[in-house]
């Protein structure tokens, strides 16, 4: 039997305000524990929501980055539920008349194809505290900083159909709300969280089978083998006639499988009601072409820009583009004299495997966008071969100065002068008789790889400052010479 | 409107009640008894109302993002019956 994945993705994102969405508490990760709680945040007893109104302008950036519909009249619900690190027994929320509705968002997927995914929806509402289970030994600890983060919940239709596309999905998103400023996206702390739903039909059929909801993923791998995994899972019970439950599950990275959510086996029944404490949001055209107006260029503009005004391939584009600050460095060093084509080709080479290697991200790389535009220009001018170039960004990268500081005090400049290296050539060509017999002797093809010896040797003798053109023509019409 | 002892005892989950037993029927009784009361609303003809969300008739008014609250930690955990290293405790919970 053949069976057809269907998955939905949710992705609570944390939206980056400084303040929480109902409190004036602070939102700064990694504080010690409940310093940033207050009484609202706290669920204390007469402690009113009042509702931040960058959380509000976040989310409607959100609907306009996709194209959504925007709810011009949003209202808040509760959802309840009772959990440790949810004081007030309810979630603020919004279910029955979110702030975003329906949408597409198209991905850009690795073969140049955009993959439309439709959004359901995408609400706000504030996240929960934390859960710490391995401080104490009879009791949980709750740290209630988290408790008050604003979130933009993100809901799909069930549009996915492989671990590949769920992927890149996450990632265009990533990218789009970093564009977009409403959220740093780090997964590692958080910032965005997935849900998966996954169910399996039989190909062909257009009846949806039962699904099952891997809980709070937290990075594109992980998505990807979380996928993986229940699906598999799903298609062994299925082949032997079995039949799935509706559950909730988590994923286990280090066991590679997912497994129920045995506390959350009381269905879920959540009683949402209008929250009283909140009035309805109401946003008007003028609001809305406000925040229209302040959207920066977006993931996909900016990548058909780079192909037409760079002339760069859609490859090296969609490359550069999903993280802002590549895109800004690169388009800086362009600004800066560097030739388009040679400026990606350093950033997504060189000077990205330094950035992996030490850590670092691109905004605190050690080689400015001006240094790498002064050694794009060095080779542009036939100052410096491709090889010598590598040994000026290693330089660049020591913090040994700029690049004709660099060349001048390691001695790196290409020799392109016609006289020194025919010098050159000629001793050595004069030291090996016997090889320039053999290259002498050969057939065409046969020749070209025998060049290659003398080649070396002069180069060595260069200490690899010979321009590697002129010595070529150079080299060859000396040998043919000597026939 | 009528409800039966199994919403009884599925709402009182819910909710975190405790109800003995041998109190469940006459809770059932009296919570129909207020159903019955709600769902006389029920006759009224609502064609062509918007839902209310809110008695109020007026909009949310926002707050500016500003962080306006310090460190309260030592006065909010001060009526915590259990607490340890700056986390409030509680009897384990294990997904």
């Amino acid at each position: 039997m053949t069976w057809e994945t269907m998955m939905g993705l949710e992705v609570h994102l944390q939206l980056a305000t400084e303040s929480k969405i109902f409190s004036g508490s602070s939102t700064q990760f990694g504080a010690p524990p409940n310093v940033q709680a207050d009484a609202v945040d706290l669920g204390m007893p007469g402690m009113l929501p009042v509702l931040n109104e960058e959380a509000v302008r976040f989310a409607v950036k959100f609907g306009l980055g996709i194209g959504a519909r925007i709810g011009r009249r949003s209202i808040f619900d509760r959802k309840n539920y009772f959990y440790p690190d949810l004081p007030k027994g309810y979630q603020i929320s919004q279910f029955f008349s979110p702030i975003v509705c329906e949408g597409v968002f198209e991905v850009p997927m690795e073969d140049g194809s955009l993959l439309p995914i439709r959004i359901t929806r995408a609400h706000l509402e504030e996240d929960a505290g934390k859960s710490v289970h391995d401080i104490f030994n009879q009791e949980s600890g709750i740290d209630l900083n988290r408790a008050g983060t604003p979130l933009l919940e993100i809901v799909t239709e069930p549009d996915f159909r492989s671990a590949e596309q769920a992927v890149a999905y996450l990632k265009a998103l990533h990218s789009l709300v970093t564009y977009l400023g409403i959220s740093d996206g780090n997964m590692a702390e958080g910032s965005m969280r997935c849900d998966i739903n996954i169910s399996l039909r039989r190909t062909g059929s257009d009846v949806l089978g039962t699904r099952t909801e891997i809980k709070n993923v937290n990075s594109f791998r992980f998505v990807e083998r979380a996928i993986h995994s229940e699906v598999e899972r799903q298609s062994d019970i299925l082949d032997s006639g079995g039949s799935i439950t509706q559950e909730t599950r988590l994923y286990d990275a280090e066991r590679d499988e997912t497994r129920s959510m045995r506390s959350k086996e009381v269905a879920n029944d959540y009683r949402y009601f209008p929250e009283p404490d909140l009035l309805p949001i109401e946003i008007d055209e003028a609001y809305i072409d406000a925040v229209r107006a302040s959207l920066p260029e977006l993931p996909a503009a900016k990548r058909t820009r780079f192909v037409s005004e760079y002339e760069l391939s859609d490859y090296d584009a969609a490359l550069l583009v999903p993280d802002h600050a590549t895109a800004a460095f690169f388009e800086e060093v362009v600004s800066l004299g560097g030739a388009a084509k040679p400026a990606a080709n350093w950033i997504l080479g060189d000077l990205s495997g330094a950035l992996n290697r030490a850590d670092l991200t691109i905004e605190s790389s050690p080689v400015s966008a001006e240094a790498l535009a002064g050694l794009i220009g060095r080779i542009e001018d036939g100052t410096l071969s491709s090889k010598l170039a590598k040994q000026v960004f290693d330089g660049l990268w020591q913090g040994e100065g700029a690049t004709d500081e660099i060349i001048a005090k390691r001695g790196l400049k290409q020799v392109s002068d016609t006289g020194a290296l025919a010098q050159l050539v000629d001793d050595v060509i004069a030291a090996n008789p016997d090889q320039v017999a053999q290259y002498l002797a050969a057939d065409e093809a046969k020749q070209k790889k025998l060049s290659g010896f003398f080649v070396g040797q002069i180069m060595k003798a260069s200490q690899g400052q010979a321009n590697p053109k002129l010595l070529n023509e150079l080299l060859i019409k000396k040998l043919n010479d000597q026939s | 409107m009528s409800i039966s002892q199994e919403d009884v005892e599925k709402v009182a989950l819910l909710a975190r009640l405790a109800i003995a037993p041998s109190d469940l029927p006459e809770v059932t009784e009296r919570f129909g008894r207020v159903l019955q009361l709600v769902n006389e609303l029920n006759t009224i003809d609502t064609e062509g109302v918007a839902p209310m969300s809110n008695p109020h008739d007026m909009v949310q008014r926002l707050r500016p993002d500003v962080v306006t609250g310090g460190d309260e930690r030592e006065a909010l955990m001060a009526s915590a019956p259990q607490q340890d290293r700056g986390y409030f405790l509680v009897p384990k919970v294990i997904d």
